[in-house]
């Protein structure tokens, strides 16, 4: 949407984590997940805003998306595949660490400070954390205004003012922003594209630049401490019960929920 | 994570597009294909969108310039979405590398990008009625009239027959066997040009199969390929790389149906506890991921040697084919078997690839004629 042009800088920020489709286990420790030979992707809502911010591009809305991401070197792979997508150049904040939300938003806002978009665009939440809260936090630590769980994006007055409808339990909500600011993609904002077999070879030449959390001056170390990781329990077999009394009478007794 | 071992990065990119490509757009529809007997030329048109219309051919028209490994890397994750229609993308991939390499730059420029896009869908003609792994008796002439050549004969079990827009003919210009072939393009819709019933066959049942049926097809001399007298060479250059092709689909269907059975034992229980704890499910499992295994290393080794020119191609291209087709197979059908009753229903998809990869065995040269060609080049010391 948006009548005429903008010039938007958008930054988008994206996450390497486990395959959707991927079978995952618990270390055997309770530490976390095993992830050594599990397919690593890119999350699903990054991928939803990585083609939000090619789309503002290819509407002349955006002149450049820049993809960013966080973590161990083969972040690499996601950022190609973001520039596959369309993203013109990537930023790879180089660490082992294991990064929190906050962490997250911290190295995000000395990026943003760096390369100054209009608009940075993120997934509502990882499909491994499911935090829901960097874009969030990013927001507040840059105190700019949020649209959060997109599931429309318009651009208004040549990139002053975005119009986003928000997904929330009572149904949809429409929020007005003025620029720089932050907003958080769901899943009905777009489809993603495919990446073309041309595409993936021409990500190979556009610029990919590394950082540490050092460079940008920002303490990565952890707040929280994992005290254990279980698998939920086997799904067991349900019971066909023969009235609403007998229901009412298993969900007092056995089940101790009423 | 083995079928991306000894992947360059930029495979392993590939192999993850095409991966994504096949688990969101063929795998949901292929039961349905094959039930329905469905071509879904706009997927087709999709894929080629992609780039996985002419993945070998010059990127001068609209190919993408890649090697038969890259293509094999491909077509495997392909496949395991769906084997029948990824075989005939491989066809169209065989058809588009036969203009690119041996057309002449007004055919290439006339047809290549409308083939790569797929905008134009090909067949591939040149087993007959009465010529199959005896290829070079074929019996399609082409007699010269004027500046054209009028063709007559028929053409059997080709894939894409009756719905495809150019029709890659070999037929005979000159004297008998090899070297009195020629290859001609030509085009739907020419009068004389007609086609048999559509095949009801075991598999590959989201590809049309028909006679081609040619009575007196009146074709231009510019649609001749290659040169007179070259067809029968063409058609071996392109076997090679088809034989890579349909031992990679092979691949990618066994890769299919194994981790379904691997993922039906941990589930089904008998005797009191899952049927992957039984020693005889688990060194099954093992066999099938084995000889997988095995074959996938052959099939991407005589990718190479392809891309390498290396004398030993040829052989290693058939040894990889009818390993590959074989083993495969088996595979498929030892994890039908891992699935009981359930394996036979059609509901599982287990049954569908077990048939489509039945004919792998027998098509792009059959497994008894690859092992004449192995044995020729282990007699010319190429082995």
């Amino acid at each position: 949407g948006g009548v005429g042009g903008a010039a938007m800088r958008v930054l988008v920020a994206v996450k390497r984590v486990v395959d959707y489709a991927a079978k995952i286990r618990v270390r055997p420790d309770g530490s976390g997940v095993d992830t050594a030979s599990v397919k690593m992707s890119m999350n699903p809502f990054c991928e939803i805003a990585v083609e939000e911010a090619v789309r503002l591009k290819e509407k002349k809305l955006a002149t450049e998306v820049v993809a960013v991401s966080m973590g161990p070197k083969q972040c690499q792979e996601t950022l190609r595949t973001a520039m596959a997508m369309g993203a013109d150049r990537g930023l790879h904040v180089q660490t082992e660490a294991d990064l929190e939300p906050l962490a997250l938003a911290k190295l995000l806002r000395a990026i943003v400070a760096r390369q100054e978009p209009d608009l940075v665009l993120m997934g509502k939440q990882s499909i491994d954390g499911d935090n829901n809260q960097t874009g969030q936090m990013l927001a507040g630590l840059l105190g700019w205004p949020q649209g959060t769980f997109a599931s429309q994006l318009d651009v208004q007055d040549g990139g002053q003012r975005l119009e986003v409808v928000r997904e929330v339990d009572g149904g949809l909500e429409t929020v007005g922003l003025r620029t720089p600011a932050v907003v958080t993609t769901d899943l009905r904002l777009n489809e993603p594209r495919y990446s073309t077999l041309p595409n993936i070879m021409k990500a190979k030449k556009k610029p990919l630049e590394s950082l540490s959390p050092e460079d940008l001056g920002v303490d990565v170390s952890p707040k929280l401490s994992v005290l254990s990781v279980e698998a939920p329990p086997k799904r067991e077999g349900g019971r066909i019960l023969g009235s609403v009394e007998e229901l009412v009478d298993k969900l007092k007794g056995e089940a101790g929920v009423l | 994570a083995l079928a991306q071992a000894g992947l360059s990065e930029t495979q392993a990119e590939f192999r993850a597009a095409a991966e994504d490509f096949a688990r969101g757009e063929l795998a949901p529809h292929a039961a349905r294909w094959d039930a329905d007997k469905v071509f879904p030329t706009d997927v087709l048109r999709h894929a080629a969108e992609l780039g996985f219309g002419g993945i070998y051919c010059g990127e001068d028209y609209g190919g993408i310039g890649l090697g038969r490994k890259d293509a094999a890397v491909i077509f495997e994750a392909l496949a395991w979405g769906d084997v029948g229609l990824t075989a005939y993308l491989t066809i169209h991939n065989m058809n588009c590398a036969v203009v690119d390499r041996f057309g002449s730059e007004e055919q290439k420029q006339e047809w290549l990008p409308r083939l790569t896009s797929m905008e134009l869908l090909t067949s591939y003609c040149l087993t007959e009625p009465g010529s199959g792994s005896d290829a070079a008796s074929l019996s399609t002439v082409a007699k010269r009239d004027g500046s054209d050549w009028v063709l007559s004969g028929e053409k059997a079990f080709i894939s894409g027959g009756g719905v495809a827009d150019v029709y890659v003919v070999m037929a005979r210009t000159g004297g008998p066997g090899p070297k009195g072939i020629s290859c001609f393009l030509v085009e739907k819709g020419s009068p004389g040009l007609s086609f048999g019933k559509q095949e009801r066959k075991m598999g590959w049942n989201c590809q049309p199969t028909a006679a081609v049926v040619l009575d007196g097809v009146r074709v231009p001399e510019k649609n001749l390929v290659g040169g007179e007298g070259n067809g029968f060479s063409i058609a071996m250059a392109g076997l090679d790389g088809g034989r890579i092709n349909i031992a990679t689909c092979s691949v990618g269907g066994a890769q299919f149906a194994l981790d379904t059975a691997f993922e039906y034992v941990q589930s089904r229980k008998q005797f009191g506890k899952a049927i992957a704890n039984f020693q005889n499910t688990q060194f099954k499992l093992a066999d099938m991921q084995t000889g997988l295994q095995a074959s996938r290393v052959m099939v991407h080794a005589a990718a190479e040697a392809i891309d390498a020119k290396l004398p030993s191609a040829t052989a290693q291209a058939a040894m990889a084919k009818r390993f590959a087709t074989d083993t495969c197979s088996d595979v498929a059908n030892a994890a039908l078997q891992l699935h009981g009753g359930y394996g036979y229903l059609q509901e599982y998809p287990v049954e569908r690839v077990v048939r489509d990869l039945r004919v792998h065995s027998i098509l792009e040269g059959t497994n008894e004629v690859m092992r004449l060609i192995v044995n020729r080049e282990m007699t010319r010391g190429n082995v």
